[in-house]
């Protein structure tokens, strides 16, 4: 047996893997999650298909909940506190918030408790752990198109049309998907160590929904307060939803200073997932 | 191309134990910030208890393995043979020194990671086999061979939560069964499952060994580490202790593991179990080639049950027998040494005893209990059924098995005694 042969040299091969301590700031490595593409597709698939089964109305939950806000925020919000939607019935206005909200509250929910809830494969197998939180915000966007389904009837019910505008709804999906994962790798590793995150969630959500422009416009915020609301990439996010589907003002600077801040959090946030990754496994 | 699989290089892992283990808290972490200044003062005072908390599961270990061998881990529990393998797997990184894996890596530290009850046998297929790192089209390719190689062709679109629990552990070994690894990782996984089953995952083992895949085994089960592996690690409180041929590895683990414990003692006659006539002095287990107690007995070896005993009345007729009890208390057998019961005579027995120490000894031939544990009430009597003493699990023993009835099977063997007896087959027609 070769036991004290080469033991100084490392081995000369191309998929060797090298297992080392993990100090500081980690690299992330992309090529790595593609190839663990297939474990994405079926852990969102899990997701789907275990929380509506053995429910009697399945999927129609998906749209059961933003169609009863709308409702509500109408008659509340519209109706009797008479909140300006710059000219849009107010149904469609608050809708058009509602669809990106509820994609990103979910999205936030999920990803912060996606690493607790699968502590027993994170224990168990390796695997790159950004996939849970990224299953974390995929698996909303399917209910996401089940109530934009309905938001389109809705639109034609108060007679309006889609315009080429349409194309730009991409960029503020992806902006939506991606303020849910920067703040869910935020949050989904620090609940790993403290778990209080996971009670301190409904209130930030809340907090956040106040903060952003769903029941009314960001027209509304003064002048001043500009450049500090518009940290919250939501805000860029909602108002172009708006925007594209219903015609409001383009949300040109609110769109930069957003995107900036959002990009500052992903980034952040990704490396600060990387350096807490190394202890999921012994603490979670 | 090298030879070697896997290289590790003083390899240790330092865990953080005792208080601080809890779940910590924001507000804890917050209220830390603040009581930092203080806390500098109480910690220069609390530092030795610090070094207390951690404690190292790994340490110093170097090992190579070459391409194509099965090597087994052993060792108690504690020693951090599952901390090696999740490090080797990647779960948890090490602390210090580094390790070198060459080839794609499959690890099963448990069978059925990731199922979940609500889903389909077919569904869980899935999802298990990507968890353990399959593709979607190799798992398309195998789904027939695996829901073959589980018995579950009838239940495969039934909801797992409706399976018995033997259905449950099939299905979840035949998907990692498929595993295609050049290196395999595996943490006792071959407890589950009925004997036919663990037989059959056995075989596929051996298979995969054949096929010249490299394969690192944990496993309490010695038999299957002197039948399966070509080499052993013996793990002991973090460290590697030995490592070599399997028969020597396991012999020096069992070895090590006889404790102090084997013997029962009570060095003061007033407080020792009995009366004025008779008092129990001590209760040991020996076994052959072995010197002092033991309380871990090779399966292949002749057990000495000895009970010691002051005589305190001059010129007493005292016989001696043991109650042997397997684990959940059924009397294996009882046994005295009167002349009738007794395959040897004893010089003592139906002869007045002068006061003093005596010590009566019972033995067991070897390849006659069967593994697991056993314990001994020692009974000491006057006359011919007048018993003076009846200590009830006055002592213990773990038989072991080490392999030599396991050329063939390694499976449970039923039955409370595994005696070895003679077989033969006559061909009559």
């Amino acid at each position: 047996m070769n036991l004290n042969r080469n033991r100084t040299k490392r081995l000369a091969n191309s998929n060797t893997i090298l297992i080392r301590p993990l100090r500081g700031w980690v690299p992330i490595n992309l090529s790595e999650l593609w190839a663990y593409r297939d474990l994405l597709y079926f852990l969102v698939w899990r997701e789907l298909k275990v929380r509506y089964k053995q429910t009697v109305l399945g999927i129609t939950w998906a749209v059961i909940q933003p169609f009863f806000m709308m409702i509500i925020f109408n008659l509340f919000f519209g109706r009797f506190v008479k909140i300006p939607s710059e000219g849009i019935p107010y149904p469609l206005f608050s809708y058009a918030a509602l669809l990106p909200w509820m994609l990103f509250s979910e999205g936030v929910t999920r990803s912060t408790n996606s690493l607790i809830a699968n502590d027993n494969i994170i224990k168990k197998v390796y695997f790159p752990r950004l996939i849970l939180p990224i299953s974390g915000i995929v698996s909303p966007l399917v209910d996401f198109g089940f109530s934009f389904a309905v938001f389109i009837g809705l639109m034609f019910y108060f007679g309006f049309g889609l315009t080429i505008r349409i194309l730009w709804l991409p960029v503020f999906l992806m902006m939506a998907l991606i303020t849910a994962l920067a703040v869910g790798l935020w949050l989904s590793a620090m609940n790993v160590r403290y778990r209080d995150v996971r009670y301190t969630i409904s209130f930030l959500i809340q907090f956040w929904f106040f903060a952003s422009p769903v029941v009314y416009s960001s027209a509304t915020v003064p002048k001043d307060w500009q450049l500090i609301y518009a940290l919250n990439p939501m805000v860029a996010v909602i108002e172009g939803f708006r925007w594209v589907l219903l015609g409001t003002n383009p949300p040109a600077f609110i769109t930069t200073v957003s995107m900036v801040a959002v990009l500052a959090i992903l980034i952040l946030g990704l490396f600060y997932f990387r350096r807490m990754e190394k202890i999921f496994a012994d603490e979670v | 191309m090298s030879d070697i699989a896997i290289r590790i290089e003083n390899l240790g892992k330092l865990y953080h134990i005792g208080e601080r283990q809890g779940y910590k808290t924001l507000r804890e972490a917050i209220t830390n910030i603040f009581t930092a200044p203080l806390r500098k003062f109480k910690e220069a005072a609390k530092s030795k208890d610090e070094a207390l908390n951690y404690i190292w599961a790994l340490k110093n270990i170097s090992f190579e393995i070459n391409k194509g061998e099965v090597v087994g881990i052993i060792g108690g529990n504690g020693a951090g043979k599952t901390t090696l393998l999740k490090i080797l797997s990647r779960i948890t990184p090490p602390t210090e020194g580094y390790a070198e894996v060459c080839g794609r890596v499959g690890s099963l530290l448990e069978v059925g990671t990731g199922f979940h009850p609500e889903l389909t046998g077919r569904d869980n297929i899935y999802l298990n086999g990507a968890i353990l790192g399959m593709e979607k089209q190799e798992l398309n390719r195998k789904f027939d061979e695996i829901v073959a190689f589980a018995e579950l062709e009838k239940f495969i679109d039934t909801p797992v939560k409706h399976y018995s629990s033997g259905m449950y552990v099939r299905l979840a070994f035949a998907v990692a069964a498929h595993l295609e690894p050049e290196i395999l990782l595996i943490d006792e996984v071959l407890a589950v499952g009925d004997a036919a089953f663990q037989k059959k995952c056995l075989g596929k083992m051996g298979d995969v060994a054949r096929e010249g895949r490299t394969v690192v085994l944990i496993s309490h089960n010695m038999p299957s580490i002197i039948n399966l592996c070509q080499r052993a690690l013996l793990l002991t409180a973090g460290r590697l202790e030995k490592e070599g041929h399997p028969n020597d590895v396991v012999q020096h683990y069992l070895d090590t593991v006889r404790s102090a414990s084997g013997q029962i003692v009570w060095p003061e006659a007033a407080k020792a179990p009995g009366n004025d006539i008779v008092r129990l002095q001590a209760v040991r287990i020996l076994q052959e080639g072995i010197d002092g107690p033991a309380a871990d007995i090779d399966i292949s070896k002749e057990v000495v049950i000895e009970i010691s005993y002051w005589n305190l009345k001059d010129g007493a007729l005292l016989y001696t027998a043991i109650w042997l009890r397997d684990q959940i208390g059924t009397v294996v057998f009882s046994t005295a040494n009167t002349t009738s019961v007794s395959l040897t005579d004893d010089p003592w027995y139906g002869r007045p005893q002068p006061k003093g120490l005596f010590q009566a000894t019972c033995r067991i031939p070897g390849n006659f209990l069967n593994e697991g544990l056993y314990s001994v009430t020692a009974i000491v009597g006057r006359g011919a059924a007048d018993t003076q003493i009846l200590q009830d699990y006055a002592i213990s023993f773990h038989v072991h098995d080490t392999g030599q009835m396991r050329k063939e099977y390694f499976g449970g063997w039923i039955g409370i005694v595994r005696p070895r007896l003679a077989w033969e087959t006559k061909y009559t027609g």
